[in-house]
């Protein structure tokens, strides 16, 4: 508005040419009208490149703080979407009945044995066959069961039709000849090339299960004839001739089932589960193979369904039933209070509609995809019971076998028809759910349901346990402790320095207090850390004497103060209360600090630290205390200068009535002030929770950073501030792990954003109720 | 007591105790900081003293005097002392026995009454050491290569020219390990990266082997530049070496001091409080001014200084003009709304947002996000080593700025709001354009409320760790982000701390106990440097209500 006005008017002075009294008398000083054209167009040249200039900085700056926000979701997103398959090529399946298949980890070779012993790999691209192993089977024998070991392992079993099993394995080689990466698959055979007669009796092997384990290998094989054997192939190093030789051993275990689906042995090499042609799952003990115990049985599918598949998980703990009606479930062993393990249902799966035909387990995660009957695939994952795809495949695929890459990128599909497709996956992210972070979930090896963090370990076999609870519960537990020990201090001091203090001390101590928020807080963690912790631990008795019996002595002084001499009282003056009490307070510290021995070793045995241990309550040395006092030292300038503001704004003239009408100046205090000022208190108050939630540093140094789950006011804490700045800085770019941190990085932003933008909005209300007053 | 209760009179002296309590509490904190911080630095008298040991043995120590408490009983107990009947409490001393190649240990807690025959004898030495910390002993004589060259009382003169000549000698290794050879480094690097740059751009063998020629002449040159200061450094290390102090510890040990290996050398038994402060005063300064030894446990603390101060300027380089413009904006352009009013209230509120939270943002955003890809279009021939896709100065210093934007636009649009409206109207009445009266009037009036908020924003960035333990500071730089090496100032390289250089020292160094009083004194330099930020600030923000004051009366 100015500025049009402005320029319309320079605009309209050089045409109305100057009245011509003055041209004649003298000469005009201003400049020539061409250069005063020149100036003012340089001049409007120049207000518009301010204005823009300012707009531009200014919206970038609105856009910056924008992109915070959306970069944060834009991380966080990929967590909760769902997988994506989609299908690349189809071509002629290498052997139209396929026992086994597999994929290697670029997704560059696929492999398939067949039911007459042949081992075909082939480019999972293009199907052009590049590889055949003929096993060495005997003429008279015939496959009649198969078996593989751990996924990552490549072992793979064939049980004969008389009694004979081939052990084989097969690996990727992988090397780099010039710069290109070339992939040769071998077949090799830890029990020898030559079938094995594992069978004295050489009956027909129905079923199989083998798995390498720390002690060798382990087969067990369940006849036609109804025996369930137990075999064990250690390798043994003579130490004279350094040659390897196999000592076998073998176990029969007792009370077989009538019928076997499937057979599987853990890593450990101590359980045994068998699945039977019905509803149960039966448990064997074989830790100590010679004294194996049958422990039980377990009906793990709806009455009357059979189950049709069994498989582990990684790190075979956990199995994974599937059952006629398509139900899936997961199972593992939880030992009990007399320490015997027993096979427990864990959870469920979405159900697929049909009998499921194959259970495929993910090579590092805990996940699985399961086919069934009608041609659904499903996308399951154990820890966060997600169900991420579970849809047909295509209405003209009925898939028979399934092989996934152990990088999960891409899968097989060997159809009935002698088709082999080839799909993409895209599951980057299934170990995680909203609900599983703020659940009880039951992990694998626990004896119950739980909220554990712990999300990373040397091991792959591991299963990461985010449960976000741990760490938010410790987020509260910090900022309530701290909150329960800065909002008294903080708000009465703002209430005595707004209202009663003499303005000539009021002058220094605001530029104190203001000091006080601008400590770093690593000193103030260093100091909690380093010196706090240890002090409170050493005089926990005058800790807890000053925090009780501080105010008691604060009344006293004011008791005694009223029999300090009239006329002395008087040239002191109101207002000075304070700098009475500070030597009032140290001495008391002081006195406190050095009868602490004597209260310990009065009272508890010399030591109450020692006696908080013996009566069962678990002593920290960095403990919730300490970071309650640390952090509730940090935030108790944010709370005072927000309620000093609020309780010092309130309009004089209602203050000034009131003690008119004859309100001592405490009543005035409680009846006029503080009803007026306290949605001001209650703002600093939130501004200050805000800022205990998301402090890091304090927490980060004066806490043992244990997750643990309770309000012991003796433990630490971990919180979600000081579990980012530990664990960011090592977590893989881009993994669950990863962006689970910016999820909890979002959930503090959001959070405290919410709270001071409350905090703000009533504060401005109030300010206008103060105006309107 | 009721009728005294009545008159709320309890109630305001609670009230008043609340404040006192938070004053004692801060000057508490300062002056703890002070204290510990500020006497590390003075030397210590060395008493040697009989000490009886667990085992019953007694054994002559050479110590400092660190601290005394009183213990009691039932603490004592359960490490297995035996205890006098009816005594409760125990007074124990915290003894720095130093010699830690011998004793394995800096510090010992005795009890007082195991330790007797307090005595401060004239010539008990410190020998501050590059290795293996303090050495607590007397002086025996000096050797040059294995000839004794001075004993008894001639020791002591002739030890301290030499250890400044030893010093000399490390200097100039140094100057010309740190700045000649890394010249050297740095043109051979160069080299590397041209080639593999011409290589990328799809250069023929035939360009490549000319530039190989080119570049075999210049490296040929690099070596031989090489080789010469190798010569230098070889000569200078022999010299180093030339002087050998032998010690004798309190009980009698016999051990030699290489005076290469000496950084300095005092007897404070033997100093008046003149020579004392001067020490004191010597020793304040080689803290300010020397690099970290022993894993940031001894030495001093130079680089996390200059890496503060650096990443703190360049932070105020990028805020000021984007905080001050986005606060004109705010204020002198948007229009005035909803819209705006929510746009304020969020900006308003960042400044309350957890400072880990920027710190995410950096490393996922600007670390990974711009700087990834900033490698890949300008710093292609350095890949696969990232250049500013890792963590560093620049990052740390964008990062802060964007913590500290809030700071700096809230303190400016309060300087703008409070300038009167008159002033403005004024302005425009006389014809100046918007943008004129806008910086010829109104901006140099708010300049103090922005200098306020710049300090302020000084002050939050300098003591914030959270953030930069994600995007760019390190427990120990190699070399400093400034030096001679063109670009000169290096934004993508790693920094050290104040702030980190407490946290990390404290927490994750092997041996605290040694540490605590660097630490101490580290947090007193981080402290002052933010409590004079903050007054200067508070100070000028006085100063502008009072200019105001007048000016709108």
């Amino acid at each position: 508005m100015q500025q049009t006005s402005v320029s319309t008017v320079s605009t309209v002075s050089p045409v109305s040419t100057v009245s011509p009294e003055p041209t004649q008398v003298t000469r005009s000083l201003l400049p020539s009208g061409e250069k005063r054209a020149r100036l003012r167009k340089w001049r409007s040249f120049k207000d518009k490149v301010s204005q823009y200039g300012i707009a531009f900085a200014g919206i970038s700056v609105v856009a910056a703080f924008a992109t915070i926000f959306i970069y944060l979701f834009s991380e966080v997103g990929p967590i909760f979407s769902s997988a994506d398959v989609e299908k690349q090529h189809s071509y002629p399946s290498a052997s139209p009945q396929p026992l086994f298949s597999n994929l290697e980890r670029y997704g560059e070779v696929g492999l398939v044995a067949d039911a007459g012993g042949l081992l075909q790999f082939f480019d999972a691209k293009s199907g052009t066959a590049q590889q055949k192993v003929q096993l060495a089977l005997p003429a008279d024998a015939t496959i009649s069961s198969f078996a593989r070991g751990e996924p990552r392992s490549g072992l793979i079993a064939f049980g004969l039709s008389n009694g004979q099993v081939l052990v084989a394995k097969h690996e990727y080689n992988l090397s780099y000849p010039n710069d290109k990466r070339k992939i040769v698959p071998v077949v090799t055979y830890p029990l020898g090339e030559t079938p094995i007669q594992l069978d004295p009796q050489q009956q027909p092997i129905l079923s199989l299960a083998v798995q390498e384990g720390p002690s060798g290998t382990a087969i067990t094989a369940f006849t036609a004839d109804g025996r369930l054997s137990y075999n064990l192939f250690e390798a043994k190093t003579d130490f004279l001739s350094d040659e390897t030789t196999l000592v076998r051993t073998d176990y029969q275990l007792p009370e077989a089932p009538k019928t076997v689906r499937k057979m599987l042995v853990d890593t450990t090499l101590k359980n045994l589960f068998v699945a039977d042609m019905d509803n149960k799952i039966h448990y064997y003990d074989i830790s100590e193979p010679a004294a194996a115990r049958y422990v039980e049985a377990v009906t793990a599918v709806a009455p009357g369904q059979q189950i049709t598949a069994l498989e582990f998980l990684v790190g075979s703990v956990s199995l994974i039933v599937g059952g006629s009606d398509g139900a899936l479930s997961q199972w593992f062993l939880v030992r009990d209070e007399h320490n015997n393990f027993h096979l427990k249902h864990i959870r469920d799966f979405e159900q697929h509609p049909a009998a499921i035909t194959q259970i495929e387990p993910e090579y590092s995660r805990k996940g699985f995809m399961a086919i069934d009957a009608t041609g659904h695939l499903g996308i399951h994952y154990g820890t966060s019971a997600r169900t991420l795809w579970l849809e047909p495949l295509a209405a003209d695929i009925q898939p028979a076998r399934l092989a996934i890459s152990p990088i999960n990128d891409s899968f097989l599909i060997l159809d009935t028809k002698g088709q082999t497709h080839n799909f993409l996956l895209e599951n980057a992210h299934p170990d995680v759910s909203w609900k599983a972070m703020w659940n009880e979930v039951w992990y694998e090896g626990r004896g119950e349901k739980d909220y554990i963090w712990q999300a990373s370990s040397g091991s792959d076999e591991f299963e990461a346990k985010m449960s976000l609870v741990p760490l938010a519960l410790g987020t509260l537990k910090a900022a309530l402790f701290a909150m329960l020990f800065a909002t008294p201090l903080a708000v009465m001091s703002a209430l005595y320095t707004a209202y009663f203090m003499t303005p000539k001390l009021r002058g220094k101590v605001k530029p104190t207090i203001e000091i006080m928020a601008a400590l770093p807080t690593v000193i103030l963690g260093f100091l909690a850390g380093l010196w706090l912790a240890p002090f409170v631990e050493n005089y926990l008795s005058a800790v807890f004497s000053i925090l009780l019996l501080l105010p008691l002595m604060m009344l006293l002084a004011a008791w005694c103060y009223r029999y300090v001499p009239a006329s002395l009282r008087n040239r002191i003056g109101l207002g000075w209360e304070v700098a009475l009490l500070v030597p009032v307070i140290i001495a008391f510290i002081w006195l406190c600090v050095s009868l602490s021995p004597v209260i310990d070793t009065q009272f508890f045995n010399g030591s109450l630290r020692q006696w908080f241990t013996d009566n069962g309550i678990t002593y920290d040395q960095r403990n919730a205390l300490v970071v309650g006092i640390a952090m509730g030292f940090a935030v108790i300038p944010n709370i005072f200068s927000i309620a000093e503001d609020a309780i010092f704004n309130v309009p004089r003239h209602l203050t000034q009535g009131s003690l008119a009408l004859g309100a001592t100046p405490w009543q005035t205090m409680m009846g006029v002030v503080l009803p007026t000022a306290s949605p001001g208190i209650f703002a600093a108050v939130m501004v200050g929770f805000g800022r205990a939630v998301g402090e890091t540093m304090i927490v980060l140094m004066a806490t043992g950073n244990s997750p643990v789950v309770n309000f012991n006011l003796f433990e630490g804490m971990r919180t979600l501030s000081a579990n980012i700045a530990v664990e960011l800085p090592e977590t893989a770019v881009g993994s669950t792990h990863f962006r689970v941190l910016f999820l909890a990085a979002l959930v503090l932003f959001v959070f405290t954003f919410v709270f001071n933008t409350l905090a703000e909005v009533i504060r401005q209300r109030l300010r206008q109720r103060f105006s309107n007053l | 007591m009721r009728a005294w209760f009545k008159t709320g009179t309890p109630w305001i002296w609670l009230n008043a105790g609340a404040i006192a309590l938070c004053l004692v509490m801060v000057i508490g904190v300062l002056g703890l900081i002070l204290v510990q911080g500020g006497s590390h630095f003075w030397p210590g008298n060395l008493q040697t003293v009989q000490a009886k040991q667990l085992d019953g043995s007694e054994k002559l120590l050479l110590a400092e005097l660190v601290r005394t408490e009183e213990v009691s009983a039932a603490v004592l107990k359960d490490s297995g002392v035996t205890l006098d009947a009816g005594q409760l409490v125990y007074p124990r001393h915290l003894l720095k026995v130093a010699n830690r190649d011998m004793y394995g240990r800096d510090f010992a807690w005795f009890l007082d009454r195991d330790l007797a025959n307090w005595q401060q004898p004239q010539d008990a030495t410190v020998i501050e050491r590059r290795e293996w910390g303090h050495f607590f002993g007397f002086p025996q004589k000096l050797l040059e290569r294995d000839q004794v060259v001075a004993e008894g009382a001639a020791l002591w003169p002739e030890l301290l020219t030499r250890i400044t000549r030893a010093n000399d000698i490390q200097d100039a290794i140094s100057e010309i390990e740190k700045a000649d050879i890394g010249r050297i480094n740095n043109g051979l690097e160069q080299l590397r990266l041209e080639r593999r740059k011409l290589e990328l751009s799809g250069a023929d063998a035939a360009q490549l082997s000319t530039y190989d020629q080119q570049a075999a002449q210049d490296r040929a040159e690099l070596d031989a530049q090489y080789a010469e200061l190798q010569q230098q450094l070889d000569a200078l290390y022999a010299d180093a070496k030339r002087d050998t102090l032998v010690m004798t510890s309190a009980e009698g040990t016999e051990i030699s001091i290489s005076l290469s290996n000496i950084v300095h050398a005092h007897q404070p038994n033997a100093m008046n409080l003149m020579q004392k402060l001067g020490h004191y005063g010597f020793a304040v300064w080689s803290f300010l001014s020397d690099d970290p030894r022993e894993a940031n446990t001894e030495g001093g603390i130079f680089p996390a200084i200059f890496g503060t101060v650096t990443m703190v300027i360049l932070m105020s380089i990028i805020v000021t003009p984007f905080g001050v413009l986005a606060a004109i904006y705010l204020r002198e352009y948007a229009k005035q709304g909803t819209v705006l009013k929510i746009i304020r209230i969020s900006v308003y509120n960042l400044a309350g947002v957890p400072s880990i939270v920027y710190g995410v943002f950096g490393l996922g955003f600007f670390v990974y996000i711009l700087g990834g890809n900033i490698d890949q279009l300008f710093y292609a021939e350095s890949l696969p080593s990232p250049t500013f896709g890792t963590p560093g100065l620049f990052w740390a210093s964008l990062t802060l700025a964007l913590l500290t934007l809030p700071v700096v636009i809230v303190s400016t649009e309060e300087g703008l709001s409070r300038i009167p409206s008159t002033i403005r109207m004024g302005s425009l009445a006389l014809g100046a354009t918007k943008s004129e009266t806008l910086w010829k009037v109104v901006v140099p009036l708010a300049t103090p409320a922005m200098m306020t908020g710049l300090i302020l924003a000084i002050a939050r960035a300098a003591g914030e760790v959270a953030p930069l333990m994600l995007v760019g500071v390190v427990k120990l730089a190699p070399t400093l982000p400034v030096d001679g090496n063109f670009p000169f100032v290096h934004l993508d390289q790693k920094i050290m701390h104040l702030g980190f250089h407490v946290y990390d020292v404290g927490f994750q160094s092997p041996n605290v106990e040694a540490s605590r009083p660097l630490l101490y004194a580290t947090a007193l330099v981080l402290v002052l440097l933010i409590v004079v930020l903050n007054m200067a600030a508070i100070q000028l923000r006085n100063k502008l209500r009072e200019k105001y004051r007048s000016e709108s009366d």
